[in-house]
C-alpha cells in the first residue's frame, strides 16, 4: 500500500538537464517543485575531483556513471519477426543515472537543427515531390519552427557559455562559422576551443577540398565564463576526460556547473534521490494526471500528488512511463495506427581512420574539441539524384587519447593481437586520428517501442521493448558521407586510411551513440503525435515530456542543443500560458 | 572434495547445458576449493578468484595475445593476469550491474550476450574447456603446456569459434579474454595491470595528466613530461 504524500504544484520525473531547466524556470515562477530521481546525488566536490575520475576503465569501460541494466534495461530485436532479448549489459548507447544525468558525462557537442529539419516532411515534398519519401517512412514536420526556437537556443548557448565561432548572426554569413546554420540572434557566449594539430590538418585539407570548414560549438569553456544565473565555470584544460567521465574542473556544462548552485538553495525546490517513478497516476477520466507513483531504495511505494506531472528522465525511459501509465494510444505498426512508441529514432554514423606521419598527441583534447563541415547535413545539398533523404556532419574530434577504448584501430591488414598487433600500436597511437560523419535516421513504421510481453524488470513491470533497423535510405546515406570523409582523410596526406563504412544490421553492441530518440513524437496532429507543440500530452494536459524522446525523427546532429532549447520553450509555454489556463495549449 | 572429483561432475553436468552448469559456479564452487588456500598463491600474491591452474593458463594465454619482445614487457610481465583474477572477483566478474534475470535464449549477433553465465563464470567454464580439448588433441597436455606456436594456433581458432568448448562458446571466451587483456594493459596500474606503465610507455601514452594548455597548440611536438597514473609517478602503488 503506498503512503499518500503532501501534494506538490510540480513533479519532474528524473534530474538532469530538462528537469533542472524545467525546476528552475518553473520554481522562478512561484512553483513549489519536486524532482525525483532514480539515481545517486553527485557533484563536482568531492565525486568528479581530478585526483580519480580520469579513471578509464572504472568510468568509460565499467561505465561508473550510467544506468545499471540489472535495474533498469530494454529488450531488443532488429525486426518484428524476431523475439526481442534483454539488453543485458550496456553497449550501443549510455543513458546515465544520477542527479545531472548524461548532462555530466557528455561530450559537450553543442548543435542547433537547421530549420529545414524541422519541417523535413513537407520541405521535402515541395522540393523533390511526395513520392520522394518511401511508403513506410514515418516522417513528420514538428510543429514547431527553428525561429519559434531560436530565443531558446540562445538561452541554452547562454546557459551553458557555449565556445564557438558563429556561421550566421541575424542573415548575415559570419567567415569561420558554419555558413549553412540557421540565423542567430548573437554570437556564441565565448570563442573556439584551442585548435588541435588534428583538426587544424582536417581544416587544411577541406579547405582544399572547396568546403567551409568550421570550429564545432562546444560546452567545454575555453575561457572562464560566469552565465546568466550567477554560476562560474573555469576554463577548459584539454585533460581529454570529458565523454563518459564527468568533469573536475568547471568546464563542463552540467546542471552542476550551470544551474544547481542556482536552484538548490531555493525554498521551494526539492529532489528525492534512489527513487524510481513506476506510474503515472490518472483520475477516473483518464485525462488528468494526479501524480506519480514512486519506489525509493528501501522498497517502501509512496504516492506523490502534483498538480503538474513533467517527465524528464532519459529519451526511452519516459516512453516506458507513458507505456505503463497508460499515457497516449500505444502504436500498432501492423495498423499503423496509436503513438506512444511511434517513430524510435537513432543516429548512423561510420568512420575513418587516418594514420599520419607527425605525432598528433591525441591525448590532449576536449569533448567537444572538432573540425566539422555541414555541406552534406540536411538538406544543404541536392538529394534528387542521390535518391535518400538526410545527411551529416563530417567532423575529426580530438576528444582525447584514452588508451582502451580510444584506440584508432591499426591500418588495414594488421594482426587483431600478438606481437603485430604490439608494434602497429607503438607505431600508431601517437600518430592516428579519426573523420567521423554523423547522420540522420528517419522513423519508419517498423521501428518503435512497446512493453516486452516476456522480460520483466525489478519491480514486475513489462521491460520496454525496441525494435529497431537500420534502412536502405540511412545505408546510402551513410555511405555517400562515408565516401566525402575519406576525400577529406586523404587530402590530410596520410600515411594511409582506413574506411569503416557502417554495415550490417543495427547491432546492440558495440558502442555507437547514445542519441536515443522518439517514441513520444511531437507534431501538430495528435494521430501521429504524443505531444503537441508545447511538449504536452494530448491526451492528459497537465503531463508535459522533455527530451529526444520527442523528436519525430532524427537530424544529423547532436541532441542535447536542441533537447535543451525544447526544455526552455516548454518551460516557457507552461509559465506563460499554461499556468494561467490550465488544460491543453492546442486545441485537438 | 578434490579439484578433480568437482570437475568430473562437471563434466557429467555440462551435457545437461548452461543452464545446470552455472549452479555449479559463483560462491558455491569457490567454497568447494577453499580447503586448499595455500594453492590459491602465485609469485607470494595470493589469487582473489583464479585456482593455480587456471592462473597458469591465463598468464600464458595473454603471452601469446600481448607477448614481450623488443618493444618492451608483455601482458604478463605488465600484471595482465593478476588484472583479470582480480576484476573476476569483483562486480564485473559477477556481472552485478548486468540483466541476469531469464528466460534464457540464443539470439542473433546483434542481440550481443545472452548467456547465463557471469564473467567469472565463464572464464572458468572456458579455461575447463580448453584444457580438457588440449588434453584429448595434444597428448594430455594443457595449454599451458603446448609450445607457443600451437597456442597461437589455438588461439586463433577459439577467436574464430572454429573449436567446440563444452559449456561456453569458444568465440565469446575468447572476445572477453582479449577485451580483458586489453584492458589490464592499458588501465591505470591502481588495477594490477599495467605494471610500471608497460602499456602506456608501448604507446607514448602520458597518463591521466590534468592540464595541456600551453601544450595542445605545439604542433607536431612530443610530450616529454614523465608517465604519471592516479596514484602519481610511483606506478607500482595500488588502490586496496
Amino acid at each position: 500500500m503506498a503512503t499518500k504524500l503532501k501534494s506538490v504544484d510540480a513533479v519532474l520525473v528524473g534530474f538532469g538537464w530538462t528537469a533542472s531547466i524545467l525546476a528552475k524556470e518553473l520554481t522562478d515562477a512561484g512553483l513549489q517543485v519536486l524532482a525525483i530521481e532514480r539515481g545517486k546525488f553527485r557533484d563536482t566536490v568531492p565525486d568528479f575531483a581530478t585526483t580519480h575520475i580520469q579513471d578509464e576503465l572504472k568510468y568509460a569501460v565499467r561505465h561508473g556513471l550510467f544506468e545499471e541494466p540489472a535495474r533498469e534495461t530494454l529488450t531488443f530485436r532488429n525486426s518484428l519477426d524476431q523475439e526481442a532479448l534483454p539488453m543485458r549489459h550496456l553497449g550501443s548507447f549510455n543513458p546515465a543515472s544520477g542527479v545531472g544525468g548524461a548532462g555530466i558525462h557528455w561530450n559537450g557537442q553543442n548543435w542547433r537543427f537547421l530549420p529545414t529539419d524541422f519541417k523535413i516532411r513537407s520541405h521535402t515534398e515541395a522540393r523533390y515531390g511526395k513520392n520522394f519519401i518511401p511508403a513506410d517512412m514515418t516522417i513528420q514536420d514538428w510543429g514547431v519552427t527553428y525561429d519559434d526556437l531560436e530565443p531558446y537556443y540562445d538561452k541554452f548557448e547562454y546557459l551553458c557559455g557555449i565556445s564557438g565561432q558563429a556561421g550566421n548572426v541575424q542573415g548575415k554569413i559570419q567567415p569561420g562559422g558554419n555558413p549553412f546554420e540557421g540565423p542567430r540572434a548573437r554570437a556564441y557566449p565565448l570563442p573556439p576551443l584551442k585548435r588541435s594539430y588534428a583538426t587544424v590538418l582536417f581544416d587544411k585539407a577541406a579547405k582544399d577540398l572547396g568546403l567551409k570548414p568550421f570550429p564545432c560549438a562546444a560546452a567545454n569553456t575555453s575561457q572562464p565564463y560566469k552565465n546568466p544565473y550567477g554560476v562560474q565555470m573555469g576554463q577548459c584544460t584539454y585533460c581529454g576526460f570529458c565523454e563518459w567521465f564527468a568533469c573536475g574542473n568547471y568546464s563542463k556544462s552540467s546542471p552542476q556547473t550551470t544551474i544547481l548552485p542556482a536552484l538548490l538553495p531555493k525554498d521551494n525546490f526539492s529532489y528525492r534521490t534512489l527513487c524510481d517513478v513506476t506510474r503515472v497516476n490518472l483520475d477516473s477520466t483518464g485525462k488528468r494526471a494526479t501524480g506519480v507513483t514512486y519506489v525509493d531504495v528501501q522498497g517502501r511505494e509512496f504516492e506523490q500528488p502534483a498538480d503538474l506531472v513533467v517527465l524528464c528522465a532519459f529519451a526511452q525511459h519516459n516512453v516506458h512511463l507513458l507505456l505503463l501509465s497508460g499515457i497516449g494510444k500505444p502504436y500498432d505498426p501492423r495498423t499503423n495506427q496509436g503513438v506512444t512508441g511511434r517513430n524510435y529514432a537513432y543516429q548512423i554514423t561510420s568512420s575513418v581512420n587516418v594514420f599520419l606521419k607527425e605525432n598528433m598527441n591525441p591525448f590532449m583534447g576536449a569533448g567537444a574539441l572538432g573540425q566539422a563541415v555541414d555541406e552534406f547535413n540536411g538538406d544543404n545539398f541536392d538529394h534528387g539524384p542521390l535518391g535518400f533523404i538526410g545527411g551529416g556532419y563530417i567532423a575529426l574530434w580530438t576528444t582525447g587519447g584514452r588508451p582502451i577504448l580510444q584506440q584508432h584501430g591499426a591500418p588495414k591488414g594488421t594482426a587483431k593481437w600478438g606481437g603485430g598487433w604490439k608494434k602497429s600500436m607503438h607505431e600508431n597511437y601517437l600518430k592516428s586520428v579519426s573523420v567521423a560523419t554523423h547522420g540522420s535516421v528517419m522513423s519508419y513504421r517498423g521501428s518503435y517501442l512497446d512493453l516486452d510481453p516476456t522480460y520483466r524488470d525489478v519491480y514486475g513491470n513489462p521491460l520496454l521493448r525496441l525494435t529497431f533497423d537500420f534502412h536502405d535510405n540511412e545505408y546510402k546515406m551513410s555511405k555517400f558521407e562515408t565516401d566525402k570523409a575519406a576525400l577529406i582523410a586523404k587530402a590530410m596526406n596520410p600515411q594511409s586510411i582506413k574506411i569503416n563504412y557502417r554495415e550490417g544490421h543495427y547491432s546492440i553492441l558495440p558502442y555507437e551513440t547514445t542519441h536515443n530518440t522518439g517514441g513520444a513524437a511531437m507534431g501538430a496532429d495528435p494521430k501521429t503525435s504524443v505531444v503537441n507543440r508545447y511538449l504536452q500530452s494530448w491526451d492528459v494536459s497537465n503531463v508535459f515530456v522533455m527530451g529526444s524522446s520527442v523528436f519525430p525523427q532524427n537530424p544529423g546532429y547532436n541532441p542535447t542543443g536542441t533537447v535543451g532549447a525544447l526544455a526552455y520553450w516548454a518551460a516557457d509555454a507552461i509559465k506563460t500560458k499554461y499556468l494561467k489556463n490550465p488544460g491543453p495549449l492546442v486545441q485537438a | 572434495m578434490s579439484k578433480n572429483t568437482r570437475r568430473d561432475i562437471l563434466r557429467t553436468t555440462a551435457g545437461a547445458g548452461s543452464v545446470a552448469i552455472a549452479s555449479w559456479f559463483g560462491p558455491q564452487a569457490r567454497a568447494a576449493e577453499g580447503d586448499s588456500v595455500a594453492a590459491h598463491s602465485v609469485a607470494g600474491r595470493t589469487l582473489s578468484y583464479f585456482t593455480v591452474p587456471e592462473f597458469a593458463f591465463i598468464e600464458t594465454a595473454v603471452s601469446r595475445l600481448i607477448p614481450a619482445d623488443e618493444l618492451g614487457p608483455g601482458a604478463k610481465e605488465a600484471g595482465v593476469a593478476f588484472f583479470i583474477d582480480e576484476q573476476l572477483a569483483g562486480p564485473f566478474g559477477r556481472a552485478e550491474t548486468w540483466y541476469m534475470q531469464g528466460p534464457w535464449k540464443e539470439g542473433t549477433p546483434e542481440q550481443g550476450y545472452q548467456l547465463k553465465l557471469t564473467p567469472a563464470q565463464l572464464y572458468r567454464v572456458g579455461i575447463q574447456g580448453i584444457d580438457d580439448y588440449c588434453r584429448r588433441m595434444f597428448n594430455k597436455k594443457t595449454f599451458a603446456e603446448l609450445d607457443a606456436g600451437d597456442q597461437d594456433k589455438l588461439l586463433h581458432s577459439l577467436e574464430k569459434g572454429e573449436i567446440e568448448l563444452v559449456g561456453a562458446p569458444a568465440k565469446e571466451f575468447f572476445a572477453m579474454l582479449w577485451q580483458n587483456t586489453n584492458e589490464g594493459f592499458f588501465a591505470d596500474p591502481i588495477y594490477g595491470g599495467n605494471r610500471d606503465f608497460a602499456g602506456w610507455k608501448l604507446i607514448g601514452f602520458p597518463g591521466p595528466r590534468y592540464n595541456y594548455v600551453n601544450e595542445i597548440e605545439q604542433y607536431g611536438k612530443p610530450y616529454t613530461l614523465p608517465t604519471v597514473g592516479l596514484m602519481g609517478r610511483n606506478a607500482s602503488t595500488r588502490r586496496g
